[in-house]
């Protein structure tokens, strides 16, 4: 479902450039917008949120499928927690379609996916690796990093059950928009993937914005 | 195959959970494990974690991705989140297997089928599927924070094109059954808790069998390890992990 977002980009508190195939984490506050906006298009954006307030209770793919009963995100979609709190919802969408089921690429499912030697090219979850060894805040470890959300993907399911990634929909200016229902960190890998079509080979940065509620 | 088939090989140990209820056991390398739907609308949630280093964990995406599809079936492997195969799927009678729909928890339960308390109703209290995962992990040192997607085995869910969700109760037979092979040392948690999208009235969760085996290992000519270029690469990340 398409919706457009009507805040104004110079009124955000938060305006960063992700570069291609980096990592970003911020802390989010119940009430605020954040969008992703995909600057060159069909760019990958694996996303992770943990509840500020206890890092234990983090985004579930699962329960946001099985609670939404819908595998793709999209505006109205709810993220829930672990908990099976409301974390974020989708308030605007202007690409139609994200992720939740396809993950994040590592150095380990690429060498399954591709080659054993494709074991050093930069993948998302070195990046998620870095950020939160960096991080001395929120105490997040290996063992917290779960099932991502892959905002801009296209990765479709059959009626027979196959799971094909296909072309994405976005293009550059798409951005989804949500409302953060609870103080959440968010930790982004900006996707590096080149042996796949997700980031239509040719990783390129996104833009990162805030608004306090108005 | 029929579905009452004996197990092909020595059989370790039988045991039999009650619908609705949860356990955890460690399964080792070279044994399988066979999971029998014994009256039919069973649903078996199950967690794997690695038994040596329970970090390393049944990984959805992974497994998903790497094998082109969105639900399990025969030739299908499970692979953890570092790239090795845990468990393969050698036999299955089913055909259908749920990945991404998780577990129920407490309250979702208690809105759709109402409370049955232990003070209320004993032992046919009613038990939510994540709150069984969480007693089993808890007892194994682990908690919250390894809660991530399970298979659920024996329920077929199927989307449309818009990506929604329809259960097929239809599709659970009694007899069925499913035969993982473990591949590295497992620790496997289950629940017999319904699915969490099985459209029943009313709270009659089904039970499950597991009957264990000696099975060996995968030679080079398994039909898992053959399934796919990616399921041999992942066999290799396997056996490396396991080289003395």
């Amino acid at each position: 479902m398409l919706e457009e977002s009507t805040l104004d980009p110079s009124r955000a508190t938060v305006d960063e450039i992700v570069p291609a195939g980096a990592p970003w984490m911020k802390t989010i506050r119940k009430g605020q917008i954040f969008r992703i906006l995909d600057l060159e298009g069909n760019q990958a954006v694996d996303t992770l949120f943990y509840s500020a307030a206890d890092r234990e209770e983090r985004y579930s793919a699962v329960d946001t499928i099985q609670r939404n009963g819908n595998l793709y995100l999209t505006v109205g979609t709810k993220l829930y927690s672990t908990e099976g709190n409301v974390m974020l919802t989708i308030v605007a969408d202007t690409c139609g379609r994200h992720d939740t089921l396809g993950g994040a690429c590592a150095q380990e499912s690429n060498t399954v996916r591709y080659a054993l030697e494709k074991r050093h090219m930069h993948a998302c979850r070195d990046n998620f690796m870095s950020a939160i060894a960096h991080d001395h805040t929120h105490g997040i470890e290996k063992r917290d990093i779960t099932h991502n959300i892959n905002f801009f993907m296209n990765v479709p399911v059959t009626p027979e059950g196959g799971l094909t990634f296909e072309d994405g929909i976005s293009a550059p200016g798409k951005y989804a928009e949500m409302r953060a229902e609870m103080d959440v960190v968010c930790l982004v890998s900006n996707c590096p993937q080149l042996n796949n079509p997700c980031n239509a080979y040719n990783p390129t940065p996104v833009r990162m914005l805030v608004w306090d509620p108005s | 195959m029929t579905t009452n088939a004996a197990p092909p090989g020595e059989v370790l140990w039988e045991e039999f959970i009650p619908g609705g209820c949860h356990w955890s056991g460690v399964v080792r390398r070279g044994v399988a494990l066979r999971l029998t739907d014994v009256e039919g609308g069973t649903n078996g949630a199950m967690l794997i974690f690695n038994h040596e280093e329970r970090f390393e964990r049944y990984n959805m995406p992974d497994t998903l991705k790497s094998q082109h599809t969105a639900v399990l079936h025969k030739g299908h492997v499970l692979e953890t989140d570092m790239g090795r195969v845990i468990a393969s799927i050698v036999e299955d009678t089913a055909g259908w297997h749920d990945t991404v729909c998780g577990v129920m928890d407490d309250a979702t339960l208690a809105a759709r089928y109402g409370e049955r308390t232990y003070a209320t109703h004993r032992n046919d209290m009613t038990r939510s599927g994540k709150e069984g995962f969480l007693k089993e992990l808890t007892r194994l040192g682990l908690g919250r924070r390894d809660l991530h997607a399970n298979v659920n085995w024996f329920a077929k869910v199927v989307a449309d094109a818009g990506g929604g969700l329809h259960f097929d109760a239809a599709h659970r037979q009694p007899g069925q059954f499913v035969d993982l092979r473990f591949d590295m040392h497992a620790l496997v948690v289950l629940s017999t808790c319904p699915h969490p999208l099985d459209p029943a009235p009313a709270w009659a969760p089904k039970p499950l069998k597991l009957t264990a085996w000696r099975c060996g290992l995968a030679p080079a000519d398994d039909p898992c390890r053959n399934f796919r270029p990616e399921n041999a690469r992942a066999f290799l990340n396997t056996e490396r992990y396991f080289a003395q």
